[in-house]
């Protein structure tokens, strides 16, 4: 509304003979070049081939999935603005820009030389390629592999392929550990994975799915009829039937969801998960990202398991 | 003597030029005000600048770099000049509607143009979601399709359903053809649950354009739908007086109700294609019309037009503007004005 008010003011001011003499941002030239270093580069995403000149120096991330793969590979003060829901680290620049409804002006106004999203909505990419803002498109990883591509193409896309060639190794590294470290059995365990409070969930075949394939476990929706989509909607009585030895529950940031409403469930009660108890309450976020934090999902899910072994308390 | 159906008041020409300039400084002065507002601040005077830059035969630098120049250009003005034929367009839509059902509560989506153009746009956002393909987006097609086809089986539906062929028939084959529709998409929904953002976004209504493409695609409708219509006013003011006394006059009054509801429904599913359902702009613009200057459709069917386009205009301003960077759905608003509207035509309907 102010904005409005403004306008009209700005309107009869130049009704009244005088003018609006502010000078406005400049485009989006960076003040300082690069030191060689590889530019211009070309990298290819969803959007097609993305070519930069030089090293961006003004990063807008809608995606925070992407802030997060940016700060862990040292570019993160390049990024002058982030999306709502970018909450992780903590110095991220966290604004009121949605990753859902992008609003190009918006980004626009950050005079961005370099924008990262994770979904192409409101035809925001082509969009960004109308006035000119070079726009990389990262949608939701399919596997790990997928994952470690997107950090690779941050690093070469910043100038940082150092930083991200090391945090490949180390996420590697430790994802490997972690899934050796899981005892092999002759009967695998088998968990559900809750998305939200009507039963939603996700199948082998999902990123997550695959990552709890990492720790040997089995996924009870996998059977269930209608998985053929990858995030079926499961019924009370099948899960209470396939009594999954491990439930892990992503909603509890946005639903409200924990050990204990779950334990109250009618029929839940008699669970194997929940007597023993063996439900975990997963960070929504971390559970819903491809990033870095990847490693730290897999951590509390091979704990969860180890906990489950014979003879650990 | 209360006539069954009022005579309507005629006006004379001499409003015509005073009315015609009135028209054009509201839709310029909308227009205006909905290029200069949008969160990347330019200021009023090198926009002024640029559009006169745009004028063949001037010269003029207006000091804008070349990412503002592809904002006002690729985003603000498309955004605008949508706006002003999907509300003109709607509006006038509107207008013939209540001329030729004779109930100034008649609005574009009474035949089922809604939930055919819902229907179809669910389809195509269910079954056909990588687009990345196709030369012209699927979605404003199938829902175009969606439109038209829910009209031709209300039609239909009416015809067949009694041999007399009046208006009540076919408006509850509307209401019937409409509920059919809606359960349908309401069912493709649920198959496929992660649709609902998406479908629920474009039944809100969205103008939010990039490039000159879905002008374009909705502009050589508005201008025949338009022609069509304008060329019908003075039938509609003949038709106001009743079906039966319109016949005695030689106008074949069913012949002539086809032809306005095609020529509208045509206008009003291209203006669906693009953007949605936007409601109450095909009801309140003609109606105030009404109230201010008088029933008569050779009047009320070109001023809707203009002040259709202004008010759709002014309305997107708003929605995306007052809780910047978001964007209200642009439904929204205008069922904001619609209601106090309604109390406002039923109060004094009541006080008559």
């Amino acid at each position: 509304m102010r904005r409005i008010l403004l306008i009209l003011s700005l309107l009869a001011l130049a009704a009244c003979g005088s003018t609006e003499g502010d000078a406005d941002t400049t485009a989006g030239d960076a003040v300082t070049t690069t030191v060689g270093d590889g530019f211009p580069v070309t990298v290819g995403a969803a959007n097609g081939d993305v070519t930069l000149e030089q090293a961006p120096q003004r990063i807008v991330s809608l995606a925070p999935t992407a802030t997060e793969m940016l700060f862990a590979i040292g570019a993160g003060e390049l990024v002058v603005a982030a999306d709502e829901y970018s909450n992780y680290p903590e110095g991220a620049p966290t604004t009121d820009l949605s990753g859902f409804e992008p609003n190009v002006e918006a980004v626009a106004d950050y005079d961005p030389d370099l924008v990262v999203v994770s979904d192409d909505l409101n035809d925001i990419v082509s969009a960004l390629g109308a006035v000119d803002i070079p726009v990389i498109h990262l949608p939701a990883a399919a596997d790990l592999g997928d994952a470690y591509t997107q950090i690779e193409l941050l690093g070469t896309l910043t100038g940082n392929q150092d930083e991200a060639t090391g945090l490949l190794a180390t996420m590697r590294g430790e994802i490997d550990e972690l899934s050796t470290s899981v005892p092999d059995r002759a009967e695998p365990l088998t968990y559900y994975h809750e998305l939200d409070s009507s039963l939603f969930t996700v199948t082998s075949a999902t990123f997550i799915g695959q990552i709890y394939g990492l720790a040997g476990l089995q996924n009870i929706a996998d059977q269930a009829e209608g998985a053929d989509t990858l995030y079926p909607q499961l019924s009370a009585e099948y899960i209470i039937e396939s009594d999954p030895d491990l439930v892990f529950l992503a909603d509890t940031k946005c639903c409200g969801e924990s050990a204990d409403t779950v334990a109250v469930r009618p029929g839940w009660d008699q669970l194997t998960a929940v007597t023993g108890h063996a439900v975990v309450a997963l960070d929504d976020d971390i559970a819903s990202r491809w990033g870095p934090r990847v490693v730290d999902f897999l951590e509390v899910v091979v704990e969860a398991v180890h906990r489950l072994e014979p003879g650990s308390s | 003597m209360e006539l069954a159906h009022p005579i309507p008041e005629v006006r004379t020409t001499r409003a015509g030029p005073t009315l015609l300039v009135l028209v054009l400084i509201a839709v310029t002065v909308s227009a205006l005000l909905g290029v200069l507002v949008g969160a990347v601040e330019l200021s009023v005077g090198s926009v002024l600048a640029e559009l006169a830059d745009r004028v063949p035969g001037v010269d003029v630098d207006s000091g804008l770099s070349q990412r503002e120049s592809a904002i006002l250009w690729e985003i603000r003005v498309p955004r605008v000049v949508l706006a002003g034929l999907v509300g003109g367009m709607l509006a006038m839509s509107g207008a013939a509607f209540q001329g030729v059902f004779r109930n100034p509560l008649a609005d574009p989506y009474l035949l089922g143009v809604a939930a055919g153009a819902g229907l179809g746009a669910t389809l195509a956002i269910a079954y056909l979601p990588d687009q990345t393909g196709w030369p012209v987006s699927p979605l404003p097609l199938a829902a175009f399709a969606g439109a038209v086809l829910g009209v031709a089986t209300t039609y239909v539906l009416g015809r067949s359903a009694t041999r007399s062929r009046s208006t009540a028939t076919l408006i509850l084959a509307g209401v019937a053809v409409a509920a059919f529709l809606t359960a349908t998409q309401t069912f493709i929904q649920q198959q496929n649950s992660d649709t609902f953002r998406e479908v629920y976004a474009w039944i809100l209504g969205a103008l939010g354009t990039v490039g000159w493409q879905e002008v374009a695609l909705i502009l050589p409708y508005v201008v025949i739908s338009g022609l069509a219509l304008v060329l019908y006013r003075r039938l509609l003011d003949v038709m106001g007086v009743g079906d039966e006394e319109a016949e005695s006059v030689g106008v074949r009054s069913g012949r002539v109700r086809l032809a306005v509801v095609a020529a509208a429904t045509l206008g009003t599913a291209a203006a669906v294609a693009v953007s949605g359902l936007i409601g109450f702009v095909g009801i309140i613009v003609p109606h105030a019309i009404r109230l201010a200057l008088g029933s008569s459709y050779r009047l009320i069917l070109p001023l809707s037009l203009g002040f259709g386009a202004a008010f759709l205009i002014l309305a997107d301003l708003i929605a995306r503007s007052v809780l910047a960077p978001a964007e209200i759905p642009i439904g929204v608003i205008t069922a904001f004005f619609g209601a106090p509207f309604f109390l406002l035509v039923l109060s004094r309907a009541r006080r008559m």
